[in-house]
């Protein structure tokens, strides 16, 4: 067995235990940091298979920013674990009886003639001169520049989203609203009142 | 060498898992929306296993496209989370009853 076989079969191995932790745990924290290492296995997978920049896009990205995003937002929440598992071995068999045909069916067409060496033999491996970010630049600044603005497009709408649906305006605290201060009227600040003149101190001790 | 197919097994493997636990995990929306990440996780495996394997970099933009799209949803998706939680302090999926009947 080659250095690359076992490393494949090693990386998959902790992704699968990773994956079914994950979905079995009964504290959301541990499924989070489960989920951070199926993440990290699913990237050293990928630099098997020669693609360099999307595996440390993974890690940065996927686990950088999402996945923690996923442990705030589990650790700020404040969860009442029992109800939560009922219900778990209720349906794990019919859930794990589905998922088992599920796997079946995949693994016998999979492992079929077309996906085997012998049709699809694997490519040899590039030189040390070859760049995978460079490879991918190429194609993705030039043949698909159009879905790399609308994907641009998605985070921005991503961004507004997200603040806008966890705004909160605290109710004691006062700041100032510029477009309404702009939009005042006279009429609104200023009431002019016609008020006879008042007779001065001396007039008073004369009469 | 790895065939292809070990790659694809594993996405299966991958997906399925997944899939068990959106069955098992049917309460707690927290462990929902890790599913729907462990299931995006199983299908780039097999875009890139196909990328390599034809020498095609498309497969490797639909990752990077993805990945993208994966995020911008976890995103909205707890800040929805969030602002349930904020109103009914419970993450359980039974309690998200307000419009029933």
């Amino acid at each position: 067995m080659t250095f690359l076989q076992a490393a494949f079969y090693f990386f998959s191995a902790v992704m699968v235990f990773a994956a079914t932790m994950v979905v079995t745990m009964r504290n959301p924290v541990s499924s989070a940091l489960f989920l951070v290492l199926a993440f990290f296995s699913a990237a050293c997978v990928w630099l098997t298979l020669e693609a360099e920049f999307l595996a440390i896009v993974l890690v940065l990205v996927y686990v950088g920013a999402v996945m923690v995003l996923f442990l705030f937002v589990v650790m700020m929440l404040d969860i009442n674990l029992a109800r939560l598992r009922a219900g778990f071995t209720d349906y794990l068999p019919i859930g794990g009886l589905v998922a088992l045909l599920m796997v079946a069916e995949l693994v016998f067409i999979l492992s079929g003639d077309s996906f085997s060496a012998a049709n699809l033999p694997r490519p040899e491996a590039h030189g040390m001169d070859y760049s995978n970010t460079q490879q991918l630049g190429a194609v993705l600044y030039t043949v698909y520049v159009y879905p790399f603005e609308i994907a641009a497009l998605v985070l921005l709408v991503a961004i507004i989203a997200a603040i806008a649906l966890t705004l909160r305006k605290r109710p004691d605290t006062k700041y100032q609203k510029p477009a309404e201060q702009v939009s005042v009227r006279r009429e609104d600040r200023v009431r002019l009142v016609k008020m006879p003149a008042e007779r001065g101190p001396a007039e008073d001790r004369s009469s | 060498m790895i065939p292809l197919s070990n790659y694809l097994v594993l996405g299966a493997v991958m997906f399925s898992l997944s899939v068990i636990g959106i069955f098992l995990n049917r309460k707690n929306l927290v462990i929902l929306l890790m599913s729907i990440e462990l299931m995006l996780l199983a299908v780039n495996i097999n875009f890139i296993a196909f990328s390599h394997y034809l020498q095609d970099m498309t497969g490797q933009v639909f990752v990077f496209f993805v990945l993208t799209v994966a995020a911008a949803e976890s995103a909205i998706g707890l800040a929805i989370l969030i602002v349930l939680f904020r109103n009914k302090h419970s993450i359980n999926v039974e309690d998200v009853d307000g419009l029933k009947g």
